[in-house]
């Protein structure tokens, strides 16, 4: 792929990015900030991507210990954002979800 | 298939933007993290399909990443959560460092460009690895949660950004190891610098900026290994995490630089 390609991409991300989120309640502050943490944890594709067979020790060895701390990121961040978000169902949701 | 993969990650970036709107609404938040959740399984699984992997290393790295996640997500107490997304957002942030060195340690042919980002993802990455480290600590009262200041700390914290420039630019001139391995030292030591000298009761911002920051990393990270859906979902994060940390700032009545460079947080809470 080409670089300008990407960077296309990149620039209209950032504007819907910066749109996406524009009134939020203090009370999910921390949730949305967990959220948008676990979803940081994509590299987590990027670190599967690149473990490839036959790149030798050190590169492998790199690639694994990307995949498990991305996967803590992906998997404890989704799972503590859930944790979260049960607390706040419990307290002040009448049944809209 | 490299048209199926794609298309799903046209799909799990969808699913992460309807996440993300969702979230910031309490009537739709708990569904909001599921899609998102679902975006990123979808994500992973058809990451999975591509040709020529090291499948034995991934799913050991897959079931160790996942057994000490949802360990620590289910041990951690609720008043303890901000720390816990520090520490789980330092990890993304190492794991994009990571990412970017095991690229550049395979050797392929870099461009100058190429070299850039491998860079900006190690840099900001490693910053976001050891700020977020510090903010757990201070939130953990592992460390001192007061500010800790010392004369002239805006310039040596200058000093750094600025060797850091040079290194990364000599980097993407010569692609020489030792810059890069500078550039991670760098990293490091600019990521507790300009995390300690902010109080205990300013970390929620400091996370939220330090989340924008491991976004942009999945983000550069994505221009080294040239993925759309690392690109996309990295940018959306630091975009909105921006985003996140003014609105957070705008709830205390304060400015972003003066959470960032005024060492109050701890001056607020003992008056």
């Amino acid at each position: 792929m080409d670089a300008v390609y990407l960077a296309f991409v990149f620039v209209l991300t950032i504007f819907l990015g910066f749109e996406l989120i524009a009134k939020v309640p203090s009370t999910l502050h921390t949730p949305l900030m967990s959220g948008s943490n676990a979803i940081s944890g994509i590299t987590l594709v990027g670190a599967i991507a690149s473990l490839k067979l036959g790149s030798g020790f050190f590169a492998t060895l790199l690639g694994v210990l990307a995949v498990i701390f991305a996967t803590i990121n992906v998997v404890g961040g989704y799972a503590v954002t859930n944790r979260m978000l049960e607390m706040f169902k419990k307290k002040d949701d009448g049944g809209a979800v | 298939m490299n048209l199926f993969i794609n298309f799903s990650y046209l799909v799990a970036a969808v699913l992460f933007i309807f996440g993300l709107k969702m979230l910031s609404s309490p009537a739709t938040a708990r569904r909001g993290n599921l899609v998102s959740a679902c975006g990123m399984l979808l994500a992973v699984v058809v990451t999975l399909l591509a040709s020529g992997l090291a499948y034995v290393w991934i799913v050991l790295g897959l079931v160790i990443g996942s057994g000490i996640g949802l360990v620590a997500a289910r041990r951690v107490e609720m008043t303890q959560m901000p720390e816990m997304v520090a520490l789980f957002n330092g990890f993304g942030g190492i794991a994009s460092l990571l990412l970017a060195w095991g690229e550049f340690h395979q050797g392929h042919e870099y461009t100058a460009f190429l070299l850039t980002v491998t860079f900006l993802s190690a840099f900001i990455g490693g910053v976001t690895f050891s700020g977020s480290m510090v903010a757990f600590g201070k939130l953990s009262e592992r460390m001192p949660s007061r500010p800790l200041t010392f004369a002239g700390q805006h310039l040596v914290n200058g000093a750094i950004l600025l060797l850091a420039v040079v290194s990364g630019i000599l980097f993407a001139m010569t692609g020489g190891y030792g810059w890069f391995l500078l550039t991670v030292v760098l990293a490091l030591v600019f990521g507790v610098t300009s995390v300690i000298p902010i109080g205990g009761a300013d970390m929620p911002v400091v996370i939220s900026l330090l989340n924008s920051y491991s976004g942009l990393a999945a983000c550069a990270a994505g221009f080294v290994i040239h993925n759309n859906i690392l690109i996309v979902a990295g940018a959306l994060v630091g975009a909105s995490g921006v985003i996140l940390t003014n609105i957070m700032c705008k709830a205390m009545n304060r400015s972003l630089a003066n959470v960032l460079f005024s060492g109050f947080g701890a001056t607020s809470k003992k008056s």
